[in-house]
């Protein structure tokens, strides 16, 4: 295979458009409702109540947003890990997701404890019994390293073109020397952080899962099950790269390039054994506990499980099989958008849904402030990327393989 | 990879690994539950209580809750609907029809269980849970973080939150009057009834009493102590002469309600083997494909 060279760019687009104001409209709606949840506390702006701790910023923020930025880690042990070069262009806007979701993930914790001010307690207060806190510290720990991570693309950035005005020009090749000095020094120890991504990636998809198991018979048994931690693993590994293809295929529409369908298309194979895996867990611990009965019921369970099941795994697993599926960027699009879907319903589900109090007389249902929060944050993360993408070398361009590896003669600093 | 730095990635790789072993010596410090042989107890006879909430009303001015006069307590409308602890009162007593040999209302009251096997201890992020070698689990406000796992965990949906503050809402449930029993006082909710209902003991003798009790009186109550092994057994427990689930009971197994989710927890850590193992396995997959990468690039 011919080596492809990569060449990561700031895209050159204008940033406003009528869909970036209509987000930032959403945006400012959610931080209004922001702010009275820290004015007039939680109570205030959810639904949530003694029965129903947990609601849809756990489900959604948290749960949903920890899956959905797995793509960071399944692309990075494609691409760095396994070594295969040719995925390489999409490591980097897989990394930006990864860690801009994990960083509303920490938002939206802090935004749903009580006592935000002291988020920083399980640092030192360590409950080696809670699943929880497995999960906070890993999730902690994650989120520095993909800054790590995303760290050379900064120092890419303004390597050579450090450029202070006025009195302040004095410290440019201080600044520059800095920043050369920081890119040596990472781009020989970043496989530590690689690995150690992976691995702390793994450890808290999974830990994700265990959350719920101790609230045993209150977790409706479809999907109350010792095996979530391995379900919850699963699933965000099928996650992953649909969410790097979905992201990929909208973001170049939205900037006008080229779809990258060669790397895109020969990604999307690899779904359909991946999805496949999680649907033979799922399948086989349901046939173990025989919950399949709860099928046969008509309630609220019974429906949210089949849709999961059906427009989440089964029907996106068969688009993915398709060649003409993997071929055609609208099919590819939506068959990548159902597995984004069908994880964040199941999330939804394992945190909302499933759960059914014993003491509840009405059930709950996220209120308009909650919803304004999460879609907020969703709008502010769009928003985000795309500055960044704008800004920053994230995005390479296909079809222009310019600059060679040797990178410090290219960016003409002396 | 130059022979340098494949030597630097083998050295970095053994450091990572030392570190976080050496982290594990430290994470092991995870909270006991203490299950000494004198831990206390409430048997509380269903049978008995008059539902005079007398206790409410000790309960909360033992807690600094707003507690109104007693008088007003004797108004039996409350009644009528079935009230959970929250944060304006640790306890709550509901009604239900009568049960068997009886024409008498059966009054229930409601309040943390103190189970021998916490879930909430087993799952506050912080540790702010804990269980006393008396028996009582205790809440500390000022290691809480808020995060309200304590409540989706608890199996008796007992731990509340003060939803209303913006400012250092705290988790509240009955603490067994933990500062009241350190100082040999009764519980303020067993030492105002007024009928004896609550009888407060080492939870071994509770268990011997109430099996006397159903043995000398078989027509009054349901052959059933509740608590004595739900959930891995309870520091509170119930005695009655209707089934429990009629009574708002929740239908709990005997095994602890932490035990698996504990386990699954210990399995993925097992002292950092399972995640250092991986990460060396990692570590050892990319050594090997960045290696074949370069033997090929030589060939070419
Ligand atoms: S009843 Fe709930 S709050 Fe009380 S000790 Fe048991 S698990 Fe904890
Ligand atoms: S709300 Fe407080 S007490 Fe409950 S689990 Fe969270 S930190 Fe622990
Ligand atoms: S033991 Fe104390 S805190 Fe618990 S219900 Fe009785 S009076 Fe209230």
């Amino acid at each position: 295979m011919s080596h492809e060279v990569v060449n990561p760019v700031p895209i050159k687009h204008k940033y406003f458009t009528p869909g970036v104001f209509v987000l930032i409209i959403i945006a400012l709606n959610g931080l209004v409702f922001l702010m009275g949840r820290f004015f007039f506390g939680i109570g205030a702006v959810t639904n949530l109540n003694n029965q129903y701790p947990w609601g849809l910023w756990i489900g959604v923020d948290v749960a949903a947003g920890v899956a959905l930025a797995a793509g960071g880690f399944t692309t990075a042990a494609l691409g760095h890990i396994m070594h295969k070069d040719e995925y390489h262009a999409i490591v980097r806007p897989a990394l930006l997701t990864a860690m801009l979701g994990y960083t509303f993930v920490a938002m939206g914790v802090f935004v749903d404890i009580g006592r935000w001010y002291f988020i920083w307690h399980p640092l030192v207060m360590w409950n080696g019994n809670s699943a929880l806190f497995e999960v906070g510290i890993c999730v902690m720990i994650y989120l520095t390293v993909l800054y790590i991570e995303f760290l050379p693309v900064v120092t890419e950035r303004f390597i050579g073109k450090v450029n202070l005005p006025g009195f302040l020009s004095g410290l440019n090749k201080i600044i520059d020397k800095i920043l050369r000095l920081l890119d040596r020094g990472l781009s020989k120890t970043m496989f530590v952080f690689i690995i150690a991504g992976v691995v702390l990636s793994s450890l808290h998809q999974s830990s994700l899962g265990t959350l719920m198991v101790i609230a045993g018979p209150k977790m409706h048994p479809l999907w109350q099950t010792p095996v979530l931690p391995l379900l919850f693993l699963l699933s965000a590994i099928a996650v992953g790269f649909p969410m790097v293809i979905f992201e990929s295929l909208i973001a170049s529409r939205s900037l006008g390039l080229k779809p990258e369908m060669h790397i895109l298309s020969k990604l999307g194979s690899m779904i359909a054994p991946l999805l496949g895996i999680y649907l033979a867990a799922k399948i086989g611990d349901m046939f173990i506990r025989k919950t399949f009965v709860y099928l046969g019921e008509f309630n609220t369970a019974s429906i949210m499980f089949t849709i999961e099941m059906l427009f989440g795994v089964i029907i996106p697993l068969r688009m993915f099989l398709s060649t003409k599926v993997l071929k055609s960027p609208p099919l590819l699009l939506t068959a990548s958008a159902l597995v984004v879907f069908g994880v964040l319903l199941n999330r939804i589900n394992n945190f909302v849904v499933a759960y059914n109090p014993p003491y509840s007389t009405e059930s709950y249902f996220p209120s308009f402030g909650e919803i304004s929060v999460t879609v907020g944050f969703v709008a502010m993360l769009v928003l985000l990327y795309r500055f960044i993408v704008l800004n920053f070398p994230v995005i390479s361009l296909p079809g222009k393989q310019t600059a060679a590896q040797s990178k410090y003669t290219i960016r003409g600093g002396k | 990879m130059s022979g340098k730095s494949r030597r630097d990635f083998l050295k970095s790789t053994a450091l990572i690994g030392a570190g976080v072993t050496g982290l594990s010596a430290t994470a092991k410090a995870s909270p006991k539950n203490i299950l000494s042989e004198d831990r206390m107890g409430v048997l509380v006879d269903t049978t008995v209580c008059v539902g005079c909430r007398n206790c409410e009303w000790a309960c909360k001015g033992a807690h600094d809750l707003l507690a109104g006069n007693l008088e007003s307590y004797e108004d039996r409308k409350i009644l009528e609907t079935k009230r959970r602890p929250d944060h304006t009162a640790l306890t709550v007593v509901n009604e239900y029809s009568p049960g068997k040999n009886s024409n008498l209302p059966i009054d229930v009251k409601v309040q943390c269980m103190h189970c021998d096997n916490p879930a909430c201890v087993s799952a506050c992020i912080v540790g702010a849970f804990s269980k006393h070698e008396n028996g009582s689990v205790t809440w500390d406000t000022d290691m809480c973080i808020g995060c309200r796992y304590c409540m989706a965990a608890c199996p008796f949906q007992v731990p509340a939150f003060e939803y209303d503050k913006a400012l250092n809402p705290k988790i509240m449930k009955c603490d067994f009057c933990f500062d009241r029993t350190k100082e040999g006082k009764l519980p303020a909710c067993v030492s105002i009834c007024p009928v004896e209902a609550l009888t407060y003991g080492s939870r071994t003798e509770l268990v011997k009493i109430a099996r006397d009790r159903i043995k000398k009186n078989p027509d009054r109550y349901v052959d059933h102590i509740f608590g004595e092994y739900e959930v891995g057994g309870t520091s509170w427990m119930y005695l009655a002469n209707k089934d429990f689930a009629e009574l708002d009971f929740p239908n709990l197994g005997k095994n602890p309600a932490p035990g698996v989710s504990e386990s699954i927890q210990h399995g993925i850590f097992a002292y950092f083997v399972p995640p250092v193992s991986l990460y060396a396995l990692l570590g050892g997959i990319m050594w090997i494909s960045k290696r074949r990468k370069e033997l090929d690039e030589e060939v070419k």
